[in-house]
């Protein structure tokens, strides 16, 4: 007894009445530091105990509105500035259609937070140590009896007094608690080898078994491998259409984003007469023109434009570009010659974009006038 | 605590003279404004009548469920205070009078009414096994009987205790209770369809029947705590009852406040999201012109204001608040029947004059009057309940 301290003085009773009676007189005297201990939740008792209301309330209240924060700001920044989506004809920030994940993500947010705290804030998790376990007066009270334990570290403690206010209330086995000081200082470390390597275990074992019923006995995948998907891949066959083919061919006149389909093939004359540069000679678009002529065009008709192939001899050498004949096409022209070829020069226009097109023919412009420069380039 | 030697401790009194005088005033003006509406301008009177035998309904047929629900769950936190909703069932009786004006001004609020229209229309033409007028008037006989059937024998055998203290009078109940649960369902289902659904005979809305629901089981639970706690401030209810039942009815009205913004957004989403031009019609005619200012007022009343004015714990117990809350959704639900009413006579915009003004002071009349007709000179708690002494011990 020598090493053991005083944790408080028990009583225990037979009926849910005489413990909210007791707890309603223990609380009357002006004892602060008592607890009751009942085998299931007496209807009253915060109110015999004179508890104030619960802090929790609040917890759930601040986590609960931050998961709202959360979800809402989530939502609106993915759909509307990071990745948005026409979806179903809504606008990007379609508010009725967030508000079930917005009220989801909050009651989960409240809810998993409040549990959270209240095993780490209110029960002190990892502490799992208390001086009236395993004693007499918690297996009593854990199975059929009611309980309560004013302790010593309350002012009002009095050793005869509380023998005596518990006799009358109708207690018996009226007992002090004693606890060992070491066991509850004993730091319990959540990080103890011992602990994690039972949980390591527990994991493998679980997820060890549920595999091998899942994929050895019962041969079922764990979960839907992505390659095993219920859709029909181009470049496979396919029952579900008349030809097989599970590549379809889109729709007779459809038009690829970004592709403006040439109206003018075979008719140069028009192309020559109806179209028109869209782009100006700038600085950007001369740079863009001649990297293009460069990678495209250069092989052929040379850096300059002068027809000196870098092909040596392998393919016949292309007219140079500073004839007056050039000089006086319009871009239209040209700029059919690059579409749809000439003699043996084959189409560039799966090579470049429309604006490329356009941006080359400005270089080469700037290339034929460095060569027949007009009066006013001389000034 | 000694609540085993607790004794019933309950006189019977004189209900308080100013609830006679405060109903009978609601009621004459709500009459003078109905019959003075009525020859101005008949249809717009009958829709208004329309609104407010909605909103009774919810009260007499809502209480009446209440007073089943007891029963069949064997709850006995409201035993106490059963007979203030069975008085508030009472007000079925009154139903009747109420359809009538509904009844003859039938062509001018039912499109679905006009034989030559349906015939010319497919969906209407479709739907015309169920929405003809001999159907309708057969449903409209049906419903009142089947209510008024059960809120007799329900409470002719809870009266019967008072004196024979007859326990099986109980079980008896509870089997009744328990047969009239899917009549009520049903009945209710269909008659939300009927007087409000059909008014748009070309929209449907799966989730209306509910949708109703959630609103008279508000507005019952309404009545019936106002009542309790006004009663109980004047003493005139048993000793005994705490904050423990007031708790409990506020939880409810909480509770069935958020069910009925969960069933009203449910079926704005589900329209919202599909998207399909017969279901959003209904919605476009109440966001176009005011409209739109009516249902966010709608969200504002039904549900944001009640949520904050009822959320914490105390607020649940303190008396003023809730009777209070419980009066201001009495309005809520009947801006709820307006908003699902009207619509369909002014399609241009919100229309809002002297008769919606008047008209719900007749039913708050008609209810007052009739609880007080039927509470004068009897118990206010059901004195022969085998459950009434655990109610009043009842403990959180």
């Amino acid at each position: 007894m020598d090493e053991k301290v005083l944790y408080s003085m028990t009583g225990l009773f037979d009926t849910p009445d005489q413990i909210i009676e007791a707890a309603e007189k223990v609380s009357d005297k002006g004892y602060t530091k008592f607890d009751v201990h009942t085998p299931y939740p007496v209807h009253g008792m915060d109110g015999a105990m004179k508890l104030p209301p619960s802090k929790l309330g609040y917890a759930a209240l601040v986590f609960g509105l931050s998961g709202t924060l959360t979800a809402l700001t989530l939502m609106y920044w993915m759909s509307v500035i990071d990745y948005p989506n026409i979806i179903g004809g809504k606008p990007f920030f379609a508010l009725p259609a967030f508000i079930p994940i917005i009220f989801e993500v909050t009651v989960l947010a409240a809810s998993v937070a409040t549990v959270l705290t209240m095993l780490f804030v209110f029960f002190k998790f990892p502490n799992n140590v208390h001086p009236l376990h395993d004693t007499d007066y918690m297996k009593a009270v854990s199975s059929d009896k009611y309980g309560i334990s004013i302790q010593s570290e309350d002012p009002l403690y009095d050793e005869a007094e509380i023998t005596v206010l518990l006799g009358e209330l109708g207690a018996y086995k009226i007992e002090e608690v004693y606890y060992d000081n070491d066991e509850v200082l004993e730091k319990h470390n959540i990080f103890e080898p011992k602990f994690i390597g039972l949980l390591l275990v527990l994991v493998i074992l679980t997820s060890g078994t549920a595999y091998f019923v899942l994929n050895k006995l019962m041969f079922l995948p764990p979960f839907n491998w992505m390659a095993n998907q219920g859709k029909v891949i181009p470049q496979e066959n396919h029952t579900l259409f008349a030809d097989t083919k599970g590549m379809r061919t889109p729709v007779q006149g459809t038009v690829a984003r970004g592709y403006l389909p040439y109206p003018y093939s075979g008719q140069p004359e028009l192309a020559a007469a109806n179209l028109a540069n869209p782009l100006l000679p700038t600085e950007e678009n001369l740079a863009l023109g001649k990297s293009k002529f460069n990678t495209f065009c250069s092989p052929c008709h040379g850096y300059f434009a002068e027809g000196d192939s870098r092909l040596n001899g392998k393919f016949p050498n292309p007219p140079s570009l500073h004839s007056a004949k050039l000089r006086e096409w319009t871009d239209g022209r040209i700029y059919h010659v690059i579409v749809e070829g000439q003699n043996v020069m084959p189409s560039y226009s799966s090579q470049m974009t429309r604006e490329e097109r356009w941006a080359t023919i400005l270089y080469i412009r700037t290339l034929q006038r460095s060569l027949n420069a007009k009066e006013s380039d001389l000034q | 605590m000694n609540s085993t030697e607790h004794r019933i401790e309950y006189e019977r009194k004189e209900l308080p003279a100013g609830l006679f005088k405060i109903g009978l005033v609601f009621f004459i003006i709500g009459l003078i404004v109905a019959v003075v509406g009525y020859f101005v301008d008949p249809t717009r009177s009958a829709f208004n009548n329309l609104i407010i035998l909605m909103f009774l309904i919810s009260v007499g047929l809502g209480s009446l469920f209440l007073v089943a629900l007891e029963y069949i769950g064997g709850a006995v936190w409201s035993t106490p205070f059963r007979r203030i909703t069975e008085f508030f069932a009472a007000v079925l009786f009154i139903l009747p009078f109420f359809i009538i004006p509904v009844y003859f001004n039938i062509h001018d609020m039912f499109h679905w009414t006009h034989v030559e229209e349906v015939l010319k229309d497919k969906i209407l033409s479709g739907k015309s096994a169920y929405l003809n007028e001999g159907f309708f008037t057969i449903r409209i006989v049906l419903f009142f009987a089947i209510w008024i059937f059960f809120y007799l024998i329900l409470t002719r055998n809870s009266k019967k205790q008072d004196t024979t203290l007859d326990q099986s009078l109980t079980k008896k109940n509870i089997k009744i209770s328990a047969i009239f649960m899917p009549f009520f369902g049903i009945t209710l289902t269909l008659a939300s369809i009927d007087w409000i659904m059909s008014l748009e005979p070309h929209w449907f809305s799966t989730i209306f029947g509910i949708y109703y629901f959630s609103g008279t089981i508000l507005t019952a639970l309404a009545v019936t705590t106002f009542m309790v706690v006004y009663l109980n401030e004047k003493g005139l209810l048993v000793k005994g009852l705490k904050r423990d039942h007031y708790y409990s009815l506020g939880a409810l009205l909480f509770a069935f406040i958020n069910f009925w913004a969960y069933i009203a957004f449910s079926q704005f989403l589900l329209i919202y999201y599909a998207n399909l031009p017969e279901e959003t019609y209904w919605f476009i005619a109440r966001t176009e012109g005011s409209w739109v200012f009516v249902t966010i007022l709608l969200g504002v009343v039904h549900f944001l204001v009640p949520y904050i004015g009822l959320l914490s714990q105390p607020s649940k117990m303190n008396p003023k608040r809730l009777k209070f809350m419980a009066v201001w959704i009495l309005c809520a639900h009947l801006l709820d029947m307006y908003w699902l009413i009207m619509p369909t006579f002014s399609k241009d915009g919100a229309a809002f004059g002297w008769m919606e003004l008047g008209y719900p002071l007749l039913a708050f009349g008609t209810i007052i009057l009739v609880f007080y007709y039927f509470a004068k000179n009897k118990d206010l708690i059901p004195v022969g309940d085998p459950k009434l002494k655990r109610g009043i011990d009842f403990r959180l």
